[in-house]
């Protein structure tokens, strides 16, 4: 990306920056304001700070002839600095939300933009790209590669953004920014294992480390906890929480689970493929 | 960096898709020993007959042969320049070789070739092949008194040290003939007979003379058996004239078949004990029958050795031709390792054949030849040089056919040319059958790995590093397919005579015969060209079967993939 470097967030350890992030209440916007919305959102500053905005998404699962409609227009922005929360049942349509938040998968209709930059309709390889620099994922059930041992999981985006030779010139920069990690995450002993000799919240932990290794500045989480008892999980949102609060990521979390919404800064709540209403002190309600 | 880590991984942990490139390996390892042992024979094959045969051959098919062969051989020194290296004269004929053994006649159809044992060694490796080391040297058709072949247990006794005894057993034998009785009793007894004779030819003289002559005929071939009446002198010491003659008109006159020991006669008689007849050099298996001992050496078993006398009937030079008997004395044989020609080549002099076929003329001198054979200069376009032979002596004008040695053994090289190129084609066809396993393999390793090619999509893979991993899983295990296969073949064509020896005493068969093959050992030869050839086309086969399981991993949707059960 032609602009990616101005996009990096600083690297993770410096706590004085933390208290220069904006607390700038979110503001929501009601589908028809959404083409009045484009034009500010471009010239002049908005109100609020968003890093991650959708507009009137939709996407439909095609089988032969039939279709089966899971977003039917969904608006959606995710505050810089903050944890947001995707909540909804299952078949509500927010892992496929957070699939187009992720440039996994492209929108039938709407549009999503990253930092003012349109990403939906980027080619292929760009999105590649993207994902690889400016955006960590994980899943619920981790995605770890097996064949690999953990240092080399948390490696691997590093090893996929880097060219051979790019890799190799900067491998000890980079290795020591994953055992960084690592050790952030608290399995500094466990380097040299394989994802199956781990226990889950290893798994996880390892994952979030993987996500963080090319220095994201967004981290879309598909319901972390979910594979987890309710003490690993809790670890594991303790561990984004503090991501969130000392290092300032930007943590997009799709759950089922109220009780870890509520602990988000925001809530987007679906149903049907459409958003429910917003839950936040701050924030209005709408209901499409 | 991630695709090359990933590989190698795979490599590792899936040992399936190794299975499956066993077949790779297999087909390597098989084309390396076919094309090294078919180019071994093809080379030992192509060695011998080049050494046998000159580079290029003037033949003509006319019963009396080329006249002035000096004048031809000029014209070809004129034509080619530097680039002969020898030029010889030949004489050849069909012929039939007859020669007791075991008290039995044996007939053998030959080739007879007249040398001129001077030059003949310029066109072509054949004093190589000779067995007594100083014929190797240069020959001289004299027999010698022994050293042929020492290494050869069952030739011996052979040269002079074997016809000696011989000849005295069997003048003892004669001395000493049927019924116990002495050689002076057995003499006074043909003299009765003969006396006896003489009264009723000339009785029978009355009658008419046809009778007489049936007689005469019957008579002398009875006493032929028991007093060896055959020409007793050394052909270059004699006077010309034919047996034929000799017998059929003189023995009417002083009394056939019997040899009445007079001094003067027995200074000129011919003695096998000391005196040989005109050397010929016989291709060893005319002399002899390959086979085995009791404990499954490979033996010859020689019923003919150097010191026999054979006897070879031949065309003369006459229109019709009629035979021509001569009698020879072996002097060595002859072993080229080439069954063909180890079985058909008798090689006698070309004076005494030139002699006794009357293709000498009286005026000049000159004897004349059947063939011309010129061996090249190293470096020499053997093509080119046949073409400008066959410019100068054009077929139509010359009657006579330049042939180049390739020619002479054309369909025997294209034979095995074409059975190496069919069995090429089979197996790289095998190897073709292995690629469509791979591909196979590379599709359910695809299946397997969906949610790691989700996994990688989701981190920021391109669709094209996707591909590259199984490309490159592809080129990898072919490259070890293709490696142990060539390990695996130079291993099996460097001991393969080991091999076909344990082989041998697993199965109690034998692989490799040498009775049928003249080859002591499975000749082999590698060439590094052949080598690439197999291996790179092995491994390109290995990489065309994992393109598709590649496009496949590549196009795959990163939502779906990751989803995957």
């Amino acid at each position: 990306m032609n602009n990616s470097d101005s996009l990096r967030h600083p690297p993770i350890p410096a706590p004085h920056m933390l208290d220069t992030k904006p607390t700038v209440p979110y503001r929501v916007v009601h589908p028809e304001e959404s083409e009045q919305r484009r034009t500010t959102h471009s010239g002049l500053p908005s109100v609020a700070n968003p890093m991650l905005t959708a507009t009137g998404l939709a996407k439909a699962y095609r089988k032969h002839q039939s279709s089966v409609p899971v977003l039917k227009g969904v608006d959606f922005s995710a505050e810089r600095g903050k944890v947001t929360a995707i909540i909804g049942q299952s078949g509500s349509g927010k892992s496929t939300l957070l699939h187009l938040l992720g440039t996994l998968d492209r929108p039938d209709e709407g549009e999503i933009a990253f930092d003012g930059q349109r990403i939906d309709c980027l080619p292929s390889r760009q999105r590649d790209q993207f994902r690889n620099n400016q955006l960590g994922m994980i899943f619920q059930f981790y995605h770890l590669l097996p064949e690999l041992t953990l240092l080399e999981n948390v490696l691997a985006p590093a090893m996929i953004g880097n060219g051979i030779l790019s890799y190799w010139r900067n491998r000890r920069q980079i290795v020591e920014r994953a055992k960084h990690l690592i050790e952030l995450v608290g399995l500094s002993h466990r380097m040299k294992h394989r994802p199956r000799e781990l226990s889950g919240g290893e798994m996880q932990r390892t994952a979030i480390a993987r996500a963080l290794v090319t220095n994201p500045s967004l981290l879309l989480a598909d319901e972390p906890t979910g594979n987890l008892d309710q003490e690993t999980g809790r670890t594991i949102l303790q561990l984004l929480r503090v991501l969130n609060r000392e290092h300032g990521l930007t943590i997009v979390m799709v759950t089922h689970d109220e009780s870890i919404a509520q602990q988000c800064d925001s809530i987007v709540r679906l149903k049907d493929g459409r958003v429910e209403r917003l839950a936040a002190p701050i924030l209005r309600t709408t209901s499409v | 960096m991630y695709k090359l880590l990933l590989c190698l991984r795979y490599l590792r942990t899936r040992w399936i898709a190794l299975a499956s490139i066993v077949s790779v390996t297999l087909g390597v390892a098989t084309l390396i020993v076919v094309n090294s042992v078919m180019d071994g024979f093809t080379t030992q094959m192509k060695d011998r007959m080049h050494g046998i045969l000159s580079d290029i051959v003037l033949e003509t098919r006319s019963n009396t042969g080329i006249a002035q062969p000096n004048w031809y051989e000029e014209r070809i020194r004129n034509r080619l320049g530097d680039s002969v290296a020898g030029v010889t004269t030949v004489v050849t004929l069909p012929a039939m070789m007859t020669f007791q053994h075991n008290g039995n006649s044996h007939t053998q159809q030959i080739n007879l070739i007249g040398i001129d044992q001077k030059t003949y060694a310029s066109v072509s490796d054949f004093s190589k092949y000779l067995l007594h080391p100083e014929n190797r040297d240069q020959l001289d058709f004299i027999l010698k008194e022994g050293g042929y072949a020492p290494d050869r247990e069952r030739m011996q006794p052979a040269g002079w040290e074997y016809r000696r005894p011989i000849a005295r057993y069997r003048k003892l034998v004669n001395d000493r003939v049927r019924d116990g009785r002495t050689a002076e009793e057995e003499q006074a007894a043909e003299k009765s007979r003969y006396e006896a004779l003489q009264q009723q030819i000339q009785r029978e003289q009355l009658q008419s003379n046809t009778d007489s002559n049936t007689d005469v005929a019957e008579n002398q071939s009875t006493n032929a058996d028991s007093t060896d009446p055959s020409t007793p002198l050394e052909p270059s010491t004699q006077t010309d004239a034919t047996p034929q003659t000799d017998s059929s008109v003189a023995s009417l006159m002083a009394g056939p078949g019997i040899v009445i020991p007079n001094k003067a006669q027995q200074v000129n008689q011919f003695d096998p004990e000391k005196e040989q007849r005109t050397g010929i050099v016989l291709g060893i298996s005319l002399g002899s029958i390959r086979g085995r001992e009791p404990d499954g050496t490979v033996q010859d078993f020689f019923f003919l050795r150097p010191g026999d006398d054979v006897q070879v009937t031949f065309p003369n030079a006459g229109t019709p031709p009629r035979g021509i008997d001569e009698t020879f004395t072996v002097v060595d044989f002859y072993e080229s390792k080439m069954s063909e020609y180890d079985s058909t080549f008798a090689f006698v002099p070309i004076e005494k054949l030139q002699h006794s076929r009357g293709m000498i003329d009286p005026r000049s001198g000159i004897g004349a030849v059947t063939s011309i054979q010129i061996k090249l200069k190293p470096g020499v376009d053997l093509n080119t040089a046949r073409d400008a032979l066959r410019d100068e002596f054009p077929p139509t004008h010359e009657f006579v056919e330049v042939r180049s040695w390739q020619e002479t053994q054309g369909p025997l090289l294209a034979a095995v040319q074409l059975e190496t190129t069919i069995l090429n084609i089979l197996l790289f066809m095998i190897i073709a059958v292995a690629g469509f396993g791979i591909l196979a393999t590379f599709f359910m390793i695809v299946v397997e790995k969906t949610r790691d090619i989700g996994i990688l999509k989701s981190l920021g893979a391109t669709g094209t590093g996707i591909a590259t991993i199984f490309l490159g899983y592809g080129v990898l295990l072919g490259t070890v397919g293709a490696g142990v296969g060539l390990l695996c073949g130079l291993l099996f064509v460097w001991k393969i005579n080991d091999i076909a020896r344990v082989v041998e005493w697993i199965t109690g068969r034998e692989v490799f015969d040498p009775t049928v093959y003249y080859f002591d050992t499975i000749p082999t030869i590698i060439h590094p060209f052949m080598l690439c050839w197999v291996t790179l086309g092995a491994i390109l086969i290995a990489v065309l079967a994992s393109v598709l399981p590649s496009i496949r991993a590549a196009r795959m949707h990163p939502v779906e993939a990751l989803r995957y059960e």
